[in-house]
């Protein structure tokens, strides 16, 4: 009696499935990669899920763990804050991987020094602060800069990332850009070798040291420092301005020429209004999509998905503290994700 | 008949998983740190240099800030649960506060490493910073010593509950002789208990150095993270463990990865061969009675 009903209740299952494929409902695509995005995509999946069905589960394990991902074929997309580069591309060979990004973010100094002012900074002063030349907060080069603010005779405690992050790999890229010191020294990179200071993990590690130590400076992402309250500083630019990181400030970094695959570092940005050190995050994926068995609703469903993020999805960015793309960044991506093909044939036309 | 022979190959089975377990992770660990030991070849235990950005690597400066924090560990914590265990094996064997000590020494081993992480730097850091700023040292907090404090109290319970039960289990004949021929109490712990102890006290302290050697979480809030050899017991510093949870996630070079796995396979190591050598002391150190 009881082994009839069981084998009843697993033909029952069995005709439930095929009946599930035959209909070819493809139901959840996954991604896996960077952190730093994670809460706007978060927030994105569930609004999208919502209007199609369609549940995207994307696991926030970090930049290198979700290029190892891909590479791997066990998720439909990868998050990354730094773009591979043409060594890491090199290794899926027959089937390109395209990028494309899907906000903006900025890293912001946030320090702690009496009353918190908002300083000023150049980029000279930033690298000999984080190169340790710079050594106590009323160093003629800083009091020079903030003279309205009374700055204490105390050392600087650098605090800097203590994990591998695409923050750290922002900054270090800046910092390369405008120091050659600092790029022959040190480099850019999601960790680094440190000259000197303390390592937090992760926004909340460095934040927590600098609340905790008097006369430290470190650096952290602008939501993070929005949503903290962490005093922040105005940085010289190219053009000789001191720009505020706002979500202005930081779209407007990315009004410069974008090459066409997007991968494309905008810190130490032309753009006269621009804040210096603003990045893109952005997503990866096979071009090819007819990899590994996959079905041409799945990868129709993933393309249909991009499509959304670069448009419905702009519109929640600056809720979430991050920056919008600005428009000819959106047409560069449209054109990347109509590249994707199942068969050697277009998916979105 | 049938079904005691089913029961001893089911036993054999677990045994058999358990090891193969022990063995594949060992492989694993050696196959996934190849290409770093390729590359650096045995200089990689060697060098100081930890270079993401170039890819150049070596395990040196995590090694010596796991071995530390251990040690230093080890030897704060030792006297504080000798105590207890001397306290509760020979002065206090049974009562209210006895139990109730015991319970919590048990409980200490119990709660997560990343509450003990979140009490020392909410605690522990600020306080050592004090003493750093009365010191004249360079007050960060943070650094070697702040992380053997923690790992100190972390690692009391594994010395104190095996301590104390091999002292509860020295034979009473023996005490009962020592104290017919006259010996105080005092006399009876430091001249029979102790050394028919040792060998069971050293167990314990292996068993806490194994919990030193590779606790992470609680040592990476608190110890710096800084990947240089420190200069001095109140610098910031990293470990082997912190410095693999620090950096895994976004190691997208092959040779940054493997780095960071031959630094698992070291650690793999320094573990196997305290365990090894702890296993010979003991053996070393056993009072054999004559039957």
């Amino acid at each position: 009696m009881s082994k009839k009903f069981i084998v009843n209740l697993m033909l029952g299952a069995l005709m439930l499935t095929g009946l599930l494929q035959a209909t070819g409902g493809v139901k959840d695509l996954t991604g896996a990669g960077a952190t730093f995005p994670y809460p706007l995509y978060a927030r994105w999946f569930d609004i999208y899920h919502n209007e199609t069905g369609i549940q995207v589960n994307y696991q926030a394990i970090g930049s290198g763990g979700g290029i190892r991902q891909l590479l791997n074929k066990t998720v439909d997309f990868g998050g990354t804050d730094a773009f591979m580069n043409d060594r890491e591309l090199a290794k899926s060979p027959e089937n390109p991987i395209l990028h494309f990004p899907t906000c903006l973010g900025a890293v912001v100094i946030t320090y702690n020094i009496p009353g918190n002012p908002e300083l000023k900074l150049t980029p000279k002063v930033i690298s000999g602060i984080f190169l340790g030349k710079i050594t106590r907060w009323n160093d003629p080069k800083l009091v020079q800069l903030n003279p309205e603010v009374k700055l204490p005779s105390q050392k600087i405690v650098v605090v800097h990332r203590s994990d591998g992050s695409g923050t750290t790999f922002v900054f270090s890229d800046y910092l390369s850009k405008v120091s050659k010191e600092w790029a022959r020294r040190v480099g850019k990179g999601k960790s680094l070798r440190w000259p000197v200071g303390l390592g937090g993990k992760g926004n909340p590690g460095v934040a927590g040291l600098i609340k905790q130590i008097s006369g430290s400076i470190g650096y952290v992402e602008l939501a993070f420092a929005e949503k903290n309250n962490l005093p922040y500083a105005s940085i010289k630019n190219k053009h000789g301005k001191f720009i505020k990181p706002t979500l202005k400030s930081i779209s407007l970094a990315a009004k410069v020429n974008i090459p066409p695959d997007t991968r494309v570092s905008i810190t130490d940005t032309e753009a006269p209004e621009g804040y210096p050190i603003a990045s893109f995050t952005w997503i990866i994926f096979y071009r090819e999509q007819n990899y590994g068995k996959r079905s041409y609703e799945r990868a129709k469903e993933l393309i249909n998905l991009f499509w959304w993020m670069i448009h419905q999805g702009q519109q929640y960015n600056e809720d979430l503290l991050y920056g919008k793309l600005p428009a000819p960044v959106i047409k560069t991506a449209e054109k990347i994700i109509k590249s994707a093909t199942y068969n050697g044939k277009p998916i979105l036309r | 008949m049938k079904g005691k022979r089913a029961f001893k190959l089911s036993l054999i089975i677990a045994v058999l998983i358990v090891a193969i377990i022990f063995f594949a992770a060992a492989i694993s660990l050696t196959l996934g740190s190849l290409p770093a030991l390729k590359e650096f070849g045995w200089k990689f235990f060697f060098s100081k240099e930890w270079d993401p950005v170039s890819d150049r690597f070596g395990a040196l400066p995590f090694l010596v800030g796991t071995l530390l924090t251990s040690f230093l560990a080890l030897i704060i914590s030792l006297p504080l649960s000798l105590s207890i265990s001397i306290l509760l094996g020979e002065y206090m064997k049974n009562g209210r506060f006895s139990s109730t000590v015991k319970s919590l020494v048990d409980l200490i081993a119990a709660v997560p490493s990343v509450i003990y992480g979140f009490w020392g730097l909410e605690v522990l850091v600020p306080f050592v910073r004090n003493l750093e700023i009365k010191f004249g040292i360079v007050p960060y907090g943070v650094g070697i010593f702040t992380a053997s404090l923690i790992l100190s109290f972390m690692i009391i319970p594994n010395t104190a509950s095996l301590a104390r039960e091999v002292i509860e289990l020295v034979p009473g004949d023996l005490k009962e002789a020592a104290y017919s021929l006259g010996a105080t109490r005092y006399e009876v712990i430091k001249k029979v208990t102790l050394p028919y102890a040792r060998s069971g006290i050293l167990a314990g302290i292996l068993l806490s150095l194994g919990r030193a050697l590779g606790e992470t979480m609680a040592v990476t809030m608190v110890i710096g993270n800084n990947n240089n050899i420190p200069k001095n017991l109140f610098y910031p510093a990293n470990t082997m463990a912190s410095v693999i949870a620090n950096e895994f996630t976004e190691a997208t070079g092959d040779i940054y990865y493997s780095s960071l796995i031959a630094i698992g396979f070291a650690l793999f190591l320094v573990t196997a061969l305290f365990g090894i050598l702890g296993r010979y002391i003991i053996n070393k150190t056993t009072i054999k009675i004559a039957k």
